[in-house]
């Protein structure tokens, strides 16, 4: 308790040596916001177990090693070797490097004119008045220690807006890699899709091997009347890394936002997800995360349907193996005048050993009377009678349970819709169960 | 081709298979026929190695070849092979992935190089032909969503593309109407050779009209207990099995 104290007390000191590193120093509206960060985040801290929503989640141990924030730290400059391996093919790329932009290693050639996107840092100096209209606004009603943490701290971003109608011809890509050992890396991204637009954006995580460091990020996105948006995101971080992320979502009447998580890395993950969806508006929300050795993912997620005649669909599925633990809590909440919803909520989970762990928690909470909302949860392993028949076909047995795990991931694989993206991640679920599928060009 | 001799087997302490013998020749096909109970299913997985069976005398070999130590891939590399009674469904596993695998593990075994992708489409495609399915079905999840009767055509389909040595077909007939039946015993008969032998495992006499075998055994309560010509199956069909108990 003590220590945890301490070391709350320490990155509230750091604060004061690099809040004027931090972008948007002279906007008044923003050093305000982040000064109500500050005040929240040193009043609570990071969340404890002993919050109810982290129950399952200890990041008390990684916390106390106090990251420090990569502003502090001098960047190395230092482009990573395996940059190109990061990059989903025909996107455009948004870079940031130990929380700061790349314009360098950035693609953006061939925008269109009217679609902004930059680094945050660059739109509070070109377009303040844009982000002042977004920033903050779908987390206004959280309160919840990471989001106050990245508020006061965030130090770039990623700015994508698309006006009304217009339609992004490729998917962007933001890419975030993290080099340094032992820092905190803090990124605010707000996706904003106007009336009418539709785009892809791709969020995807990456780290240096097996250090230890922090990413905080979170996304607001903002997908308005008849807009339509799918977000992709990677966790692949690296293997002792604290990946905490929340995506907000506030969707309006007759929009789709389509969202499918695929998380890969790290050693304590948690990834929130929570979206308010509007009349007649529907969303999709997909999730994968495959853990191993002593991985810990925790994916949060929450749907609100506070307007009528909204639909949502939600599926997880999770892989563990070793002593991997995984968790899964879902909750779907419709409002009192919220009638006619159409809500299913499902999570699968696969134990590849005796060891790992899967705490699953859908939750409906139901205030309207005319609803259709379904949820469903299964834990299992992979069937020894299909096992023996891959065997009695000539597969040996470890291939069997690789394809068998592959199959079982697959499903969300086949939900991608970009086909760069799609063979992606292909190639990293290959990586893990190396015998799961035979060469793709063979269809 | 396979030799079965004083085959004891267990499944916990219960003993199922009490000192079976049976010798099949390469390009002969033998039938089993019993009723209920009488081990034959438990033959048909101790062959092909299942798990949750004991092995507590005699032996079994493939070609002189010792089986009981080989996992069940290798007996299946080895060129043994076991159509299912009930064939697992496998969502998520393409019928065409797992037809190349199982090809390509075969030939990896017998110091081949993986077959060239056209090759094995043209291969495939013709095979499908013989039994009668949709190349639809190569690109369907192994045998998700197939009737009774597509199961078994696929199960013959598999066999056919690994073209096994020993095959075993356990109940094959079970499920299926009579068109089904005909095809896949025309699939089965076309497979016939002089180097390729088939052990039948059937409760009904019905397939062995299509299927005629050289020898036909009678297996009750763990023992092989009548073996006779291709009339002892016409025999048991109109008498029913309790005579054969009767006569010893």
């Amino acid at each position: 308790m003590a220590s945890a104290v301490s070391s709350l007390e320490k990155y509230v000191e750091e604060y004061d040596e690099i809040k004027a590193t931090l972008p948007g120093q002279e906007l008044d509206w923003l050093v305000q916001l982040r000064q109500q960060g500050l005040d929240q985040f040193s009043t609570q801290g990071f969340p404890t177990i002993r919050d109810e929503d982290w129950r399952y989640t200890n990041v008390t141990p990684l916390i106390k090693k106090s990251f420090q924030s990569v502003v502090a730290k001098t960047s190395t400059a230092v482009v990573p070797e395996q940059m190109h391996d990061y990059y989903v093919p025909d996107c455009w790329q948004v870079v940031i490097v130990d929380g700061h932009f790349s314009k360098l290693l950035s693609k953006l050639d061939g925008l269109p004119e009217e679609v902004v996107v930059m680094a945050l840092s660059d739109a509070l100096v070109n377009c303040p008045d844009k982000v002042k209209r977004y920033l903050g606004q779908a987390v206004e009603n959280e309160d919840h220690g990471f989001i106050h943490y990245n508020t006061a701290w965030f130090s770039e971003g990623l700015f994508v807006w698309i006006p009304q109608q217009v339609k992004m011809k490729q998917p962007l890509q933001l890419v975030h890699v993290v080099t340094q050992e032992n820092v905190a890396t803090a990124t605010r991204n707000l996706i904003v899709a106007e009336a009418g637009a539709e785009g892809v954006v791709i969020e995807s995580y990456f780290g240096s091997q097996d250090q230890a460091y922090l990413t905080s990020s979170i996304s607001e996105v903002f997908v308005a009347e008849n807009a339509h948006l799918t977000l992709y995101k990677l966790q692949n971080e690296a293997t002792k890394a604290l990946h905490c992320s929340g995506i907000y979502s506030q969707q309006e009447k007759h929009s789709n936002f389509n969202y499918l998580d695929f998380s890969f890395g790290g050693l304590i993950a948690r990834n929130e997800l929570h979206v308010n969806v509007g009349f007649a508006a529907a969303c999709d929300l997909n999730g994968l995360f495959v853990g191993r050795g002593r991985q810990h993912i925790d994916n949060h997620t929450s749907i609100e349907h506070i307007q009528p005649r909204g639909s949502s669909r939600e599926l997880f599925k999770g892989i563990l193996d070793g002593r991997a633990r995984g968790v899964f809590q879902g909750c779907v909440k419709v409002f009192e005048d919220a009638q006619k919803i159409d809500s299913e909520m499902h999570n699968h989970n696969l134990l590849l050993s005796d060891n790992a762990e899967i705490d699953t928690k859908p939750q409906l909470i139901i205030y309207a009377d005319d609803v259709k909302c379904a949820h469903g949860v299964t834990v299992g392993q992979l069937d020894d009678a299909s096992i023996f028949y891959l065997q009695s076909r000539a597969v040996s047995e470890e291939d069997a349970k690789d394809m068998l795990t592959f199959a079982f991931a697959n499903e969300m694989v086949e939900k991608i819709k970009v086909s760069g993206f799609k063979s992606y991640i292909l190639a990293l679920l290959l990586q893990r169960f190396p015998q799961g599928i035979i060469e793709q060009e063979w269809l | 081709m396979l030799s079965i001799k004083d085959l004891q087997v267990n499944i916990g302490d219960k003993s199922i298979l009490k000192g079976i013998s049976l010798n099949i020749n390469p390009g002969e096909v033998h039938a089993i026929m019993g009723p209920n109970g009488s081990g034959k299913s438990t033959l048909s997985h101790v062959l092909a190695g299942k798990d949750g069976y004991t092995i507590t005398g005699g032996s079994i070999e493939i070609e002189g070849q010792d089986l009981a130590e080989m996992a069940p891939e290798i007996r299946a590399r080895e060129g043994l092979f076991l159509a299912f009674q009930y064939p697992v469904e496998i969502p998520g596993v393409s019928n065409i992935y797992l037809l190349k695998a199982a090809l390509n593990a075969v030939r990896q075994h017998q110091g081949l190089s993986e077959v060239d992708a056209l090759d094995f489409l043209t291969l495939v495609k013709e095979k499908i032909k013989l039994l009668g399915m949709d190349e639809k079905f190569l690109y369907r999840s192994v045998n998700q969503g197939f009737s009774g009767g597509e199961k078994k055509r696929n199960e013959i389909l598999q066999m056919a593309i690994m073209e096994p040595k020993m095959c075993i077909l356990d109940e094959t007939d079970s499920g299926l109407d009579i068109d089904a039946l005909q095809i896949v015993a025309a699939g089965v008969n076309s497979l016939r050779s002089e180097n390729r032998s088939f052990l039948m495992i059937t409760h009904y006499q019905r397939l062995l009209d299509y299927i005629v075998p050289d020898v036909v055994h009678v297996l009750a309560d763990g023992r092989i207990v009548k073996t006779g010509g291709p009339e002892l199956a016409l025999e048991l069909e109109q008498k029913g099995y309790g005579w054969i108990g009767q006569e010893e």
